[in-house]
């Protein structure tokens, strides 16, 4: 299927693609055969149900989420390019783009952006703004029943307030940009993608 | 005790005993030692000959009773003060590592005893070294080792393991060949292929005890660490099998040796990997499962933990199979079980005894080795021998540690850059596992064996301390990244598990079978069935994001009162804030302390009124604590320090520190209290008040001290609460009558200074409650505070009306703070004719009195402060119970931390103390 998949991509998208995202050629041409893989209607986009299919997803406690951060606002189909686009923040940051003048655009998988790609995880109203019922929300994700709604919530405070520096009870991108300062995010935050 | 280490610590003190100990070396007969004992030898055996004259001798010389205990003891005691010793000057020992002192030092000793004998003594024995020394060290290594960190670079080490060591073993041991041939060693040098290949099995292993002592104390990032660590532990099953195959060869003669032996060798060394290791998780699951039961049985939980984690060892040992593969697979395996298992004062033991065992281990190795080195007999040098041999291990380790690495980094997602190659280049350090096993050599068949002796002996040396001494400038010269040993705050523990969530999911939606997607798999497996198996259910139940946020608001607590902070009015204590109205915190407090086994305290029998102070005295209650509280000496150290717990471990100790000040304080308290009932008469003259008199007998008043400004928390042991119970039971039948309140043995001054606003609304939420006469436990917290911990053993049962003390004390604590509620104490008016308040102290002086406790108050200040830090309050008496005797029934402690402003009604109620005299 892959060898199908890559003919079915044209060079001039994947010179695109490579432009914008930093994959490689053999990169996007595997991500392509993924992306058809999934694309169970065939028509060259994903749907929610596209994603929701994937098993592993169904037991992610983040996998909604994650689902949602594929979907450009006010959307149902992702394209492959908006897939890619998705995909590039967790691309790790080569050597050679370390040096890179920052007066290009910022590359997708830069510090900043995966920061930014999580935070949006958080921020489901789009504020920029985690408020404590958003984070609230993913911590419930992300614990099991076990855990009290009081006990959450403490955590939910303590977290508010240990990153909150203005005062207004929330954690707006900066202040997540500073409680994580001291986290590896360009390690943590990139998966290897088969050359 | 086995006769190896017997005979060679004995041996080893002989040689310690320098001043003319004449007696035949390693003789295991008294008297070997040295002048002393050669005095008592006579002794001995006139002892004997008495036993048989029927004499009888008041005094007895019991030398060889004692002798080979003692010899150890005296052994082990003269390793740590030579630490000590090393330790005494701070910039000496950030220049030379510990290891070089301590082998410098066995050079020495071991000079005096060649001096002295013209025969070394003692070497180090490979018994002795494989059965105790190396597996204290290495279990310490596997039980601490940080195992998110050693799994995430697993590929890395094991390449590095085996790839590696057998590069080095083959290139060291062909090119020694080559250059016998040429001729650059020396023809007495009696070796031929496969004795250079045993030598290159046993010099090319990287040495975990050389790899700890060393690194430990430079602090590299933590990859690095992990990776040069978790090599010189994995490459063991490398050597060991290696080092069997070619003793066998060289046993059978290489003539013989065909390829059916080379596979052999090939499937020995899987079955010794794999084996050692499965062994070792084995004993993992073993152990944790173990821990499962010991709910019980407390004080032996530890030893479970020593027992068999030795036990997979020695397990391996007797199979053959790689012992340190065992041992670290089965610590890595079993500590994320057993620490979730086992209680907090467990986990001390544990971290502390193992440190403590590997640490002297440690030490041990390094002087032995010293010592050893001064064997002259065991020593053929060969300069062309050893010079060939540092230069081809340097140079094979670099080679092979850069090509590694180049492969590697096609894979890694963060590479090994160049800094990092050199590092560990550098860092292959050999050790003592090489010299037992080259000592181990039979010369009857590797004729060679002395000159390789001598060979190991300076290239250990060589690593140990001449890279060991070079490695410091050379990471900061090179500026590799230091590690940090920093805490995650929560939103880094937080943020992080959402992390590792996003990039599973990315993995599978990206249709990768990556790491994380693994790594994924194996915690469902490891939440479906290993921890249902291994975990107790009432810790498998907690959340992890749950105990991580204790542990960090524990920590934090800890040291802002450590540092003489206010918990409440620093920002820590917010969060606890929002749902500290909420019962269910309560509960929380109370699981959280349990887990945490310590904290504080609510002890049912401190029970009294706080005193509320102006706020002058507050403020300088403050300075005075901030000044005398036991300030964290912070010194970061490595986490994988063995001589220093890592500073979170620092905190859990200023807090048992704390803990134990404050059992002090409240047992003098308690004894005080009894005196005081004793002196019931000469007060009642001191004070010569006829309502003082009659107040005092109302009610038995409880030593507290509180500060509106600085909360304590009151640790009390576990046991020490049980003995409070206990003592509070038998308190409640015997105490009856007892009225006075303890106090009263000092200086008056401190009562008058609280005027108990803060007492009296205590006192009226209980009146308000008709519960009161029950006893419960009400768990204050202070409005705005963080919960106080309350320090509750885990097997401490919570009252079942706990909720019921909470809402009284909630009521209590909304009426401190309403300055309008002061003083609505009509069961007091009931009793006293002077309508005091029960609680409230100042009233039982007069304004004189009071006075004259002002003066003497700068004085005093000192004792005054030691009290201040117990917060109990007095529980509400039950208004039903207003007879004296029935109303020390509800003895409570509170946790109190405090409202942070003073309530308005302070002063007020201060200034009406006196008046209502």
């Amino acid at each position: 299927m892959g060898s199908r998949a890559s003919t079915l991509l044209r060079e001039e998208e994947i010179e695109e693609i490579k432009k914008e995202t930093g994959f490689s050629h053999s990169q996007i041409t595997r991500l392509y055969s993924r992306f058809s893989s999934l694309d169970k209607g065939e028509n060259g986009t994903l749907s929610r149900e596209d994603f929701q299919r994937i098993p592993e997803l169904a037991i992610n406690p983040l996998g909604d989420r994650i689902i949602n951060a594929f979907f450009p606002e006010s959307e149902d189909q992702v394209n492959f390019r908006g897939f890619m686009r998705t995909l590039a923040h967790f691309r790790p940051i080569e050597d050679n783009e370390k040096n890179k003048d920052h007066t290009a655009s910022e590359p997708l998988n830069s510090r900043t952006n995966k920061l930014l790609f999580a935070f949006r995880l958080y921020d489901l109203d789009r504020d920029d703004k985690i408020s404590r019922d958003e984070l609230l929300q993913v911590l419930r994700m992300m614990v099991g029943v076990n855990i009290s709604d009081e006990q959450l919530g403490s955590i939910a405070d303590r977290t508010i307030q240990e990153a909150d520096q203005n005062g207004d009870s929330s954690i707006s991108f900066n202040e997540f940009i500073k409680v994580l300062e001291k986290v590896d995010v360009e390690q943590k935050m990139s998966i290897r993608f088969l050359h | 005790m086995p006769p190896s280490l017997g005979h060679s610590l004995q041996s080893g003190l002989a040689g310690l005993g320098v001043s003319g100990g004449h007696g035949p070396p390693g003789l295991v007969s008294p008297g070997s030692t040295g002048e002393q004992v050669k005095q008592v030898q006579p002794e001995v055996a006139e002892e004997e000959g008495s036993h048989h004259g029927g004499g009888f001798k008041i005094v007895q010389w019991e030398w060889s009773y004692v002798q080979t205990p003692y010899i150890i003891s005296v052994w082990l005691l003269l390793a740590s003060l030579a630490k000590i010793l090393f330790h005494l000057s701070q910039r000496f020992t950030t220049v030379v590592p510990e290891s070089c002192m301590l082998i410098l030092l066995g050079l020495v000793l071991g000079g005096v005893v060649l001096l002295a004998h013209e025969k070394q003594l003692y070497q180090l024995e490979p018994g002795l070294f494989f059965l105790f020394l190396l597996p204290t060290i290495v279990g310490d290594a596997g039980y601490f080792m940080p195992s998110r960190l050693f799994f995430d670079n697993l590929g890395a080490i094991t390449l590095y393991a085996v790839v590696g060591t057998l590069w080095n073993a083959f290139c060291t041991a062909f090119c020694l060949y080559g250059v016998k041939l040429l001729g650059v060693i020396d023809e007495k040098v009696d070796a031929g292929l496969m004795d250079f290949l045993l030598f290159g099995a046993l010099i090319s292993a990287v040495d975990p005890v050389a790899v700890i002592a060393v690194f430990e104390e430079v602090h590299v990032n933590d990859t690095l660490f992990i990776i040069v660590f978790g090599e010189s532990l994995l490459n063991d099953a490398v050597t060991v099998v290696l080092y069997k195959v070619y003793m066998s060869f060289v046993e059978v003669g290489p003539a013989n040796v065909g390829t059916a032996e080379c596979m052999k060798g090939l499937v020995s060394f899987l079955v010794v990997s794999l084996g050692g290791t499965l062994v070792g998780l084995v004993f993992a699951v073993i152990l944790s499962f173990t821990t499962r039961f010991t709910k019980k049985v407390r004080i032996i939980e530890p030893l479970f933990v020593f027992l068999l984690v030795y036990l997979a060892y020695l397990t391996a040992e007797l199979c053959s199979l790689s012992a340190i593969l065992s041992m670290t697979f089965c610590g890595i395996g079993a500590n994320k079980y057993v620490e979730a298992n086992i209680s907090q004062k467990s986990r001390t033991t544990v971290k502390y005894t193992m440190k403590t065992l590997a640490s002297i281990a440690e030490t041990i190795i390094f002087i032995f080795l010293g010592i050893s080195a001064m064997d002259k007999t065991k020593w053929a040098w060969d300069t062309g021998l050893v010079a060939c041999t540092l230069v081809f291990i340097l140079l094979f380790r670099a080679m092979g540690v850069i090509g590694q690495t180049w492969v590697l980094n096609r894979f890694r997602l963060v590479p090994l850059d160049r800094i990092d190659q050199v590092v560990m280049s550098y860092g292959g350090l050999r050790g003592a596992v090489a010299f037992a096993l080259v000592v181990l050599l039979d010369g009857e068949k590797v004729k060679a064996k002395d000159y390789f002796v001598a060979t190991t002996i300076v290239v250990v040396f060589f690593t140990v301390m001449f890279q060991g001494l070079t490695i410091k400038p050379l990471v900061k010269w090179l500026k590799v990244p230091r590690s940090t040993n920093r805490k995650p705050t929560i939103n880094e523990e937080i943020h992080e598990r959402a992390f590792d969530h996003i990039l599973t999911a990315v993995e599978d939606i990206a249709g990768l079978q990556g790491y994380h997607h693994w790594r994924d798999k194996w915690e469902q497996f490891d939440k479906k069935y290993l921890s249902k198996l291994l975990l107790r259910k009432s810790v498998y139940q907690k959340s992890e994001l749950w105990e991580a946020y204790q542990k960090i608001n524990m920590r934090d607590a800890i040291s802002v009162i450590d540092q003489g902070g206010n918990v409440l009015t620093s920002r820590l204590s917010l969060p606890s804030m929002a749902s500290r109205s909420s019962f269910p915190e309560v509960t929380n407090v109370t699981n959280y302390l349990r887990e945490n086994g310590s904290g504080v305290c609510l002890d049912l029998q401190v029970i009294d009124n706080v005193p509320g102070a102006r706020v002058e005295e507050d403020s300088e209650t403050h300075h005075f604590l901030t000044g005398n509280l036991y300030k964290p000496r912070r010194r970061y150290q490595s986490h994988y320090s063995r001589h220093f717990m890592p500073a979170g471990e620092q905190e859990r100790q200023e807090r048992e520190v704390f803990q134990r000040n404050m059992r002090s304080r409240m047992e003098n308290f308690k004894t005080s209290r009894h005196k005081r009932h004793k002196k019931d008469r000469s007060q009642k003259k001191h004070r010569g008040s006829d309502t003082r008199e009659q107040e005092g007998n109302e009610k038995p008043r409880r030593n507290v001290s509180w500060q509106d400004k600085d909360p304590v928390v009151v640790p009390v042991d576990s046991e020490m609460e049980d003995e409070r119970e206990e003592e509070e039971r038998s308190e409640k039948e015997e105490d009856i009558g007892i009225t006075f309140v303890a106090r009263k043995e000092e200086p008056p001054k401190q009562r008058p200074q609280s005027v108990p606003a803060a007492l009296e609304a205590c006192d009226s939420p209980s009146m308000a409650s008709p519960t009161c006469g029950e006893r419960f436990l009400p768990w204050k917290v202070g409005a705005g505070s963080l919960p106080p911990c309350v320090s509750v053993e885990a097997t401490k049962v919570i009252p079942v009306d706990l909720q019921q003390a909470w809402n009284q004390s909630i009521s209590s604590l909304e009426s401190i703070s309403s300055p309008l509620n002061l003083n609505p104490n009509p069961r007091v008016t009931a009793l006293s004719p002077s309508s005091r308040p029960v609680s409230s102290p100042p009233c039982s002086f007069s304004q004189s009195e009071k006075e004259q406790q002002k003066e003497e108050e700068e004085a005093l200040s000192e004792q005054q402060q030691e009290e201040q830090p117990l917060m109990s309050v007095r529980p509400p008496a039950p208004p039903l119970s207003s007879t004296p005797g029935e109303r020390r029934r509800n003895p409570c402690v509170y946790l109190r931390s405090l409202v942070t402003v003073p309530p308005a009604g302070n002063t007020e109620t201060h200034s009406r103390g006196p008046t209502q005299l």
